[in-house]
């Protein structure tokens, strides 16, 4: 039987019907180290393609060059979660005549689900695949390169694209089972030097945050966590990978062997720190769309209580299947939180874009707990502020901001308030962090915004929720 | 007592947030030539504007014989600091001309008797004057030893152990006692070595010393481990207290706690137990009394 999936990437393009105007796509699991965007939107260039939109989970430093692509008109349109870096600079200064399409990860799912974001010809790299397309980002042989653990972000773009390409730089033999993408959704296999640079791809050993600002955050959220009602036995969790956050497993760890209690499962972006937890038969299971480091990537590849899920079945509030619905308690950074509880993590305070939606808004919506860690200064920038810059993440779903100067509660969990204050938190009126900022460091000037919308804010369920200006 | 640098805004700005008794922003060692008048401003306006709650302000000056000592007085004293800290103090004259210094900002400002002193001894003539030292001045609320350049002094290293330190720092205690003052340790700069620390902290506590002298505020948490009461000493503590309060209601001169006499050591112990506890946030103000 011959193979006719199994093809050159120009063949693969020019067979998938890929037409000017149209969508393509892509994952960011190989983070910084992503080789796929690149190579993909150059042959597209080289193919004389023009007026693409591109629709990737989300996009990073690396994807600077997409810069003279979007310069020459083969890249028109932009949506993802997040964009850092040159290209994120050059964006939040006017370069694309069309606003940057900002979803969270939930509410990229829910929009390809649901047909409102249609993807014409998704391009998914994977670690492993074979000829049929049966694909995932656990090594499957002694020659992966590239391992990123789960391919959640790429699943619902195997799944309801028309046609799929994978891209992989290990391909083995039939049957690469079980995989996330799975060969009936594919229809072409490319095989390629590198997916990604595995250096950059993910950390490598725990190491923990020795910066005294991170451990004092991490040591109030952990006392937060443990005072808010939820900290039971068979509770849930998720945390970000910030220094503060992965110091903050650390201190909760402590208190669950203390207290005898154990995690029915974490969720979200899978780090060391998880998996150790679940280890040490603290964590039941592990439900993965992300993960963030080597030892995850591992973790997922032999434990079959470490699950990869979709985006969709991660964070999707259209979907109630989802797993944030049955979420506890999750720990959330933000650029700036204001007066009231509104959080921004995508534009910095120079207005320039540098950062991602990620499940953000996802989790804080439908957990049953959220707090957010933040220095109330980062060096001379105040984080707790009257206004965000952009909103992001509405303040009626954030319940508990945690500073390096006390612990503001949402007046809408006046039950979590009293539980913090009885266990001897230091409970502070969010206005009352927001004006030591301003007597510390001063109001900072106006940013000097344009009249272009370079971005628009979605919210998850399809709303807009804010709008980009261009920086000067 | 945290040591923080003077030239660096970013530390002093919130110093204060990791809960240490004291704060000692330096003007010395940790500032270089080119940089003393730009570091002493700093410090004045650190002192000036940031609100740094019941923290103890603590300032670290050059010593009285360079050319920044006396600025550094008048820029810390107006700004308001609690205690002026004089580096490497050898004789009770040295002590007697820094607070002349004190005395004529203060008399200019209207603001006399408002600063208080502590001498850091750190060579091997500043142990034999201890005493001298420590009575030298009614504004004298401590001493304290400085390990480094003490043991060049003698001509010795620093060891884990801290052989080397034992009779300066048992000399800094015994001093402190008999002039009734408090008395802090040296630092310790290996970060990475948290067991050795916590030796040095519980040596130190046993010597007698009120507290320690930090670098980072990591080590907060092992200084205030070692120092705070137990529950078990904080419960005999209040017994003996009680005794106190019932033997002066009887207008008894005897106090006797469990059937056992007590006498004065006993309830200054207590005293300072209870004080501690209140201090470290153990119990409060109202449950002490």
């Amino acid at each position: 039987m011959r193979n006719t999936k199994l093809v050159s990437l120009e063949e693969a393009i020019r067979r998938s019907g890929l037409k000017d105007g149209q969508t393509i796509s892509f994952h960011h699991h190989f983070r910084g180290g992503d080789k796929v965007v690149n190579m993909v939107v150059d042959k597209l260039a080289e193919m004389g393609f023009r007026n693409l939109h591109l629709a990737a989970s989300s996009l990073s430093d690396v994807h600077a060059p997409l810069i003279e692509h979007i310069k020459n008109g083969v890249i028109t349109k932009i949506s993802t979660s997040g964009l850092r870096g040159t290209l994120a600079d050059a964006i939040s200064r006017g370069l694309m005549e069309e606003p940057v399409v900002f979803r969270s990860h939930g509410g990229r799912g829910s929009a390809i689900a649901s047909g409102e974001l249609h993807i014409d010809v998704a391009f998914l790299g994977a670690s492993a695949s074979d000829e049929l397309g049966n694909a995932c980002g656990v090594p499957r042989s002694e020659n992966a390169k590239s391992i990123c653990g789960s391919l959640g972000y790429a699943l619902p773009d195997a799944r309801y694209a028309p046609h799929v390409v994978v891209l992989t730089d290990d391909l083995v033999p039939y049957p690469n089972l079980p995989s996330g993408i799975r060969a009936a959704d594919v229809e072409s296999v490319v095989v390629v030097d590198l997916v990604g640079d595995s250096s950059k791809i993910s950390a490598g050993a725990i190491r923990d945050s020795k910066n005294p600002r991170d451990i004092l955050l991490a040591k109030s959220a952990a006392k937060v966590v443990i005072n808010s009602g939820l900290f039971q036995d068979g509770f849930s969790i998720q945390t970000g990978t910030g220094g503060a956050s992965l110091a903050v497993v650390k201190y909760i760890r402590e208190e669950m062997i203390a207290r005898g209690i154990k995690a029915s499962f974490a969720l979200g972006g899978i780090t060391a720190h998880m998996v150790k937890l679940h280890e040490e038969g603290l964590i039941g299971r592990l439900i993965d769309v992300q993960s963030f480091d080597k030892v995850a990537a591992e973790s997922i590849a032999k434990d079959p209580s470490h699950v990869e899920v979709s985006a969709v079945e991660y964070a999707s509030g259209q979907h109630l299947g989802s797993a944030t619905h049955a979420l506890d308690i999750v720990i959330l950074s933000a650029l700036e939180v204001d007066t009231d509880f509104n959080v921004n993590v995508l534009v910095g305070s120079d207005g320039i874009i540098r950062g991602a939606i990620g499940g953000h808004q996802d989790t804080a919506a439908d957990s049953a707990l959220s707090i957010i860690v933040c220095p109330l200064l980062r060096g001379r920038i105040p984080c707790v502020v009257p206004h965000v810059t952009t909103l992001i993440t509405p303040g009626k779903s954030v319940d508990v901001v945690v500073t390096e100067y006390g612990v503001a509660v949402n007046p809408g969990r006046p039950e979590v308030r009293e539980r913090l204050l009885a266990a001897g938190v230091h409970v502070v009126d969010i206005h009352d962090l927001a004006a030591k900022a301003t007597s510390i460091i001063g109001t900072p000037d106006p940013l000097p915004f344009g009249d272009k919308v370079v971005g628009v804010v979605m919210n998850r369920d399809g709303s807009v929720l804010d709008k980009i200006y261009n920086i000067k | 007592m945290m040591f923080v640098p003077g030239n660096n805004p970013g530390m002093m700005a919130d110093a204060h947030i990791y809960g240490p008794d004291s704060i000692m922003l330096d003007l010395e060692d940790s500032v270089t030539m080119a940089e003393k008048d730009a570091a002493r401003l700093l410090v004045y306006n650190a002192l000036k504007t940031i609100d740094y709650g019941s923290t103890e302000m603590v300032v670290r000056i050059n010593p009285l014989n360079t050319p920044y000592g006396k600025k550094d007085v008048e820029a810390v004293v107006k700004a308001g600091v609690d205690v002026i800290r004089m580096p490497k103090t050898e004789t009770a004259d040295e002590v007697r001309e820094l607070e002349a210094e004190i005395l004529k900002v203060e008399e200019e400002i209207g603001a006399v008797g408002r600063t208080q002193i502590m001498a850091a001894i750190e060579s091997a003539l500043g142990i034999v004057n201890a005493y001298a030292i420590a009575t030298a001045s009614k504004r004298m609320m401590g001493i304290a030893l400085g390990a480094e350049d003490y043991s060049a002094n003698l001509k010795t290293n620093r060891t884990p152990g801290g052989a080397e330190l034992l009779l300066a720092r048992e000399q800094i205690v015994v001093a402190a006692r008999a002039a009734g003052i408090a008395c802090f340790d040296t630092v310790y700069s290996n970060l990475d070595d948290m067991e050795t620390f916590r030796k040095e902290v519980e040596l130190i506590k046993t010597l007698g010393f009120d507290g320690k002298s930090i670098i980072n505020p990591r080590q907060i948490e092992v200084v205030n481990s070692v120092f705070v009461p137990t529950e078990k000493e904080i419960n005999k503590a209040r017994a003996v207290i009680a005794g106190i309060k019932e033997a002066k209601a009887k207008g008894s001169g005897v106090i006797s706690v469990n059937g056992k006499m007590v006498d004065r050591p006993v309830v200054l112990r207590a005293e300072r137990t209870i004080a501690l506890a209140v201090a470290a946030g153990v119990i409060s103000e109202e449950e002490a009394l």
